[in-house]
């Protein structure tokens, strides 16, 4: 089905099953432990090795000798992979470094062996046998250091550099100016489930149980490193222990499972150790971000400026963190650059909302101390300066755009005029009380996916794509629209996900899961709709699918004896045309913070926290507050604590483990609160649905960070801002 | 993790014994830090004597008033218990400041003493670490220090030592029992148990190869408020940044220790004279010493709030 005008009346807009608040159809599998991760996977799989990584201890040079002997005579052993016995390979499109290093070593704990034995503690004893000596040679490691020979890099399909007006003149001319730089610190996507394979071959043919977000994506990656034809390699991965954009490419556990599994001829066991998925994997890159805005006195912006610089692997890409400036606020002279400087950190990639994210830390920084010089309450300059057309391309509207109805009704739920304006001016006991506002902001992203669907005779609406869900709650909208399409409840439908030999989907990254992969499930269901009515003689435009039911004038048939023994079945997806190049389509929001700080220590703790978004219609508002409040929660850590701290000197992120690498606990997050937009958004899709799981991102760290900078009068521009940044410019106690 | 033997010790004499009989023998108790470090190689015994059969895990009370804690008794049953919270209350709340419910379900008073320290470093055996590798050198100085020591520290170290509850204990006096492999017992004063790092970092105690901690014991109550305040950058489940525990007289006499500063639990009691002077003075006593790095520095002003915070907090 092609979408190429904005959409009508169609079944969805009953709303009898869309749009309600359904429980998670796949909640009592994981509640109950039974939900199978990549790892736990039994069925078909017997006699199964164990591989276990090993990673380069340096960050750049090469391997001059492995020393196999003892790994490969202590107990269990059964084979130990490295690129010198691994046969060619190719490298995927989609990662930079390359997923077994050796004989160069491109960064730290790049995998450069597997040892498979008959047991997981056997494979990790021999592991720390294996005796590797290397050559260093120097690497850069350090961002500010390499920021100025760092070069233009486009990124996400845009320019690198974009040019409206003229900046500089407007920008020297504006009576009220800010320029400042910001940094945000590398991150770590920190999902709960590491990366973990079961790879098992059948003669030529490759199965491979993982845990991935872009099915279709892993099989042609995989099918190019081990040079086999895509037909051969099967991937499996029904539940994703979340995945933020680690889990966008397939990583080394895939690979070397592969590897291990045909050195040895049993399928073999690879996950990931937690140390080592902070510097094997990929990770949201640091950014240095300088901002510039020009206005007059009445807050109209007259020039926005803003630079980036990101650092990567050679090949690498930058991490866009300039994306929103080019869309969110109006201003007739306009600038961005994006520079990327080559590093020999691990690979920089993809972490929720990426670029925006980055982007929208400094931005919404930015954007409260230039309200603080204009003397302007910073919701109020937010909405000044708001647009409803693209203002790099003011011929392009925004689909919908919400944004000051965002903030608005933000303000009056979480109480905004309560907020005293000067700076350090409200104490609670030890606390200095704060709050802070940032705008939300991420584009919404089409792409085609594509869907099967089964009715059987018993009135069993069966959903087949390769679409994942990784935690996001994709089994339960995708229930919800064909039960909605079909017109049966929820119970009637299965939904089964994440299998490559399912139509391809949109998959789940960069918020596109949502509207896209049920809006391929639509386009299934509108063939199935279409077969039914044509098997039974109706006329399918007029044909009604409610209660279990067709109907058509006087006539009703029960769906399972239309399926009748055969069953029906049907499959599509949606493309679409170019109507995301004639409406600019993003979601919006507003976040809200109130924080404390110890006037003593500088502690600083979250006490209550309001989002509120307009991203389109909510296919359950129930997931998707679930999405918007974890998304809350990791802003909250990307303000005050998380940060891949790099050790220049070796070039490796030191804290890498879960008690170095400080993500929120529950006793960080006290009250959230969100709300979203009644929306609708006919030109994304015939579901009128968009992103939310980013837009949640999206803003939260500024709105942190705007109201510490209230709570204390000390503005903080590196994040994460901890209290050791604070302290020595708050006041003296005791 | 390599491959090692164990065993049940059914007294701990026995255990003792056997640990000095046995070499790169180590005890387990709730191993929720041995057997980490174990699956790292880090520590890499070749025998675990496991001590949870020894019936070590009462608290009774001790001739002289005090109280006589088990070496096998689990975190959180210390922390409960109606006599710690009523007399010793800063152990009490140093204990629930620490690690998880879970972990201190497991944790033990022995296991908490002899816990390892968290620098990063250590923990990646990459990295040359004199703790874990004496001689290797250390990757922590002129590397990520903003956790580690500002006091106390050597060229050869500056880690600090992690626990919680060890603060409290050494602000409580209290006392670490033992028995050796020859039977004979030895109690060690906890301002003697623990080492600086010196040159020999890798010696973390006092403790002799094969000693076993029996109980810890505590002194007659001395009354006073029991504060124990923790500074970390999230709200729970992490390390100590710096942490004060304080007993507090009301004529503004006390004691205080502070944790996060140094490789032990850092103590001076001449310090203490200056609490009635307020936390600048006492905080100046206790880091005359003090050689922070660049990242750690802050610690300094950041003890010397917060013992401000906590003086306050027992005036009030
Ligand atoms: C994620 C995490 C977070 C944590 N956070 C904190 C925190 O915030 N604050 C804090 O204080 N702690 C924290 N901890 C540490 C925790 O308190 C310790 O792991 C625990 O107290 C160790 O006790 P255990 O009985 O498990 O010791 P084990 O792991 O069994 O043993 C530790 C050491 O003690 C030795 N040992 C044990 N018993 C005896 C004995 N009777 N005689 C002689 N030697 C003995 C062992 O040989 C070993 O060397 C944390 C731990 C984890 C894993
Ligand atoms: S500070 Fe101590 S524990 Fe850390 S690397 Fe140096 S020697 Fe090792």
């Amino acid at each position: 089905m092609r979408f190429e005008t904005p959409a009508t009346i169609n079944p969805i807009d009953q709303l009898k099953v869309v749009g309600k608040p359904a429980d998670r159809i796949d909640g009592p599998l994981k509640t109950t432990g039974t939900a199978r991760y990549a790892y736990e996977h039994h069925e078909g799989i017997s006699n199964p090795a164990y591989g276990y990584v090993i990673g380069s201890a340096i960050a750049k040079g090469r391997i001059t000798g492995i020393d196999l002997a003892a790994a490969k005579s202590a107990p269990g052993v059964r084979a130990i992979v490295t690129a010198d016995n691994a046969g060619k390979l190719g490298k995927g499109d989609r990662n930079t470094a390359k997923l077994l290093g050796g004989p160069d070593i491109e960064h730290y704990h790049q995998a450069i062996a597997l040892v498979v034995a008959d047991t997981f503690e056997q494979a990790r004893a021999a592991a720390e046998l294996v005796r590797v000596d290397y050559v260093r040679t120097d690497g850069a490691f350090d961002l500010a250091a390499a920021k100025d020979i760092a070069k233009p890099q486009a990124v996400f399909g845009g320019p690198a550099d974009t040019a409206v007006g003229d900046f500089a003149d407007a920008f020297a001319a504006a009576p009220v100016q800010l320029d400042a730089s910001y940094t945000t610190p590398d991150q770590a996507h920190a999902m709960m489930e590491p990366h973990a394979s079961i790879a098992a071959w059948n003669g030529d043919k490759l199965t491979l149980w993982t845990s991935n977000q872009m099915i279709a994506w892993g099989v042609g990656e995989v099918a190019k490193t081990l040079d086999i034809p895509k037909e051969n390699v099967r991937l499996i991965s029904p539940f994703i222990g979340g995945g933020f954009g680690s889990k966008l490419f397939v990583r080394s556990d895939a690979l070397l499972a592969a590897l291990g599994a045909r050195a040895t001829g049993r399928p073999v066991k690879v996950a990931l150790p937690r140390p080592f998925v902070f510097n094997n994997t990929t990770h949201r890159p640091a950014t240095i971000q300088r901002i510039r805005i020009g206005a007059a006195r009445d807050g109209k912006i007259s020039a926005i400026g803003h630079e980036e610089w990101s650092g990567n692997l050679p090949g690498g890409r930058p991490e866009g963190a300039v994306a929103q400036t080019r869309l969110l606020y109006a201003g007739a002279n306009r600038m961005t650059a994006t520079r990327l400087a080559e590093l020999n950190l691990p690979e920089g990639n993809a972490m929720r909302a990426p670029g925006e994210a980055s982007g929208m830390m400094a931005l919404e920084i930015a954007v409260d101390e230039m309200a603080e010089r204009l003397g302007m309450d910073p919701i109020e300059f937010r909405i000044i300066n708001d647009t409803q057309v693209d203002p790099e391309k003011p011929e392009r509207p925004f689909s919908q755009r919400r944004l000051t109805e965002c903030l608005r009704t933000g303000a009056e739920r979480f109480g905004w005029n309560k907020r005293n304006p000067q700076p350090g001016g409200v104490r609670d006991g030890r606390w200095l009380v704060g709050m802070g506002v940032a705008a939300a902001f991420r584009n919404n992203l089409l792409t085609k996916s594509a869907a099967r669907v089964r009715l059987d005779n018993n009135g069993v609406v069966t959903v087949e794509t390769d679409m994942t869900d990784i935690g996001t709650g994709s089994y339960t909208i995708i229930a919800q629209t064909a039960a909605e399409m079909m017109g049966v409840p929820m119970e009637k439908v299965v939904v089964r996900l994440g299998d490559s030999t399912f139509p391809v989907s949109s998959g789940s990254g960069g918020q596109w899961g949502g509207n896209n992969s049920t809006a391929g499930v639509y386009a299934a269901c509108v063939k199935l709709r279409e077969s039914i009515a044509q098997k039974l003689g109706f006329n399918s435009a007029e044909a009604e699918f409610a209660d279990g039911e067709v109907r058509s004038g006087n006539r009703r048939v029960p769906l399972a004896q239309a399926a009748g023994d055969g069953g029906l079945s049907a499959e599509d997806g949606i493309e679409y045309g170019d109507i995301d190049k004639k409406y600019q389509q993003s979601t919006f929001g507003a976040h809200f913070v109130e924080v404390g700080v110890d006037a003593a220590t500088a502690e600083i703790r979250v006490r209550r926290m309001l989002a509120v978004c307009a991203a389109g219609r909510i296919l359950n508002p129930k997931t998707a507050r679930s999405q918007v409040i974890g998304a809350m929660t990791m802003g909250v850590g990307a303000a005050l604590m998380e940060e891949l701290v790099v050790d220049e000197r070796a070039g490796f992120f030191v804290n890498h483990d879960l008690a170095g690498y400080e993500v929120p606990v529950h006793a960080d997050i006290p009250h959230q609160d969100m709300i979203f937009l009644d929306e609708t958004d006919p030109m994304s899709s015939p579901m009128k649905a968009k992103g939310v799981a980013e837009l949640g991102i999206c803003g939260v760290a500024a709105a942190v960070a705007n109201a510490v900078y209230n709570a204390t009068g000390v503005r903080v521009r590196d994040y994460p801002i901890t209290l050791d940044k604070l302290l020595e410019r708050l006041p003296n106690v005791g | 993790m390599r491959s090692f033997t164990y065993e049940r010790a059914r007294t701990p004499a026995e255990a003792a014994a056997s640990a000095m009989r046995k070499p790169d023998a180590k005890f387990i108790a709730g191993g929720t830090n041995l057997l980490d470090l174990m699956k790292l190689e880090i520590e890499t015994p070749a025998h675990l004597i496991d001590v949870n059969g020894l019936a070590l895990d009462k608290i009774e009370p001790t001739q002289e008033g005090g109280l006589r804690i088990g070496a096998l008794v689990r975190n959180t049953d210390l922390a409960a218990d109606t006599r710690v919270r009523r007399d010793y209350g800063v152990l009490s709340r140093a204990l629930l400041a620490g690690a998880s419910g879970q972990l201190r379900n497991m944790a033990t008073t022995a296991g908490n003493l002899l816990q390892r320290t968290r620098c990063p470093y250590f923990y990646d055996t990459n990295q040359s670490c004199n703790k874990r590798k004496p001689g290797s050198g250390c990757a922590a100085i002129g590397g990520f220090s903003r956790q580690h020591a500002v006091v106390g520290a050597s060229e050869a170290c500056i880690a600090t030592h992690p626990s919680d509850m060890a603060v409290a204990m050494r602000a409580l006096d209290a006392t670490v029992e033992t028995v050796r492999p020859d039977g004979a017992t030895r109690t060690i004063p906890i301002a003697e148990f623990y080492r600086l790092p010196g040159d020999t970092p890798h010696i973390e105690t006092t403790l002799m190869p094969g000693d076993l901690i029996t109980a810890v014991t505590l002194p007659k109550p001395v009354g006073g408020k029991q504060i124990y305040r923790k500074v970390r950058d999230r709200a729970s489940y992490a390390f100590a940044l710096v942490s004060v525990a304080a007993i507090v007289q009301r004529d503004g006499t006390g004691r205080v220790a502070l944790g996060g500063v140094a490789h032990k639990p850092w103590r001076v009691e001449a310090a203490e004279a200056q609490m009635p002077n307020g936390a600048k003075a006492v905080a100046a006593r206790l880091l005359a010493d003090a050689r922070p790095t660049r990242e750690n520095a802050f610690k300094l002003a950041l003890a010397e709030r917060t013992l401000g915070a906590v003086l306050a907090e027992a005036k009030g």
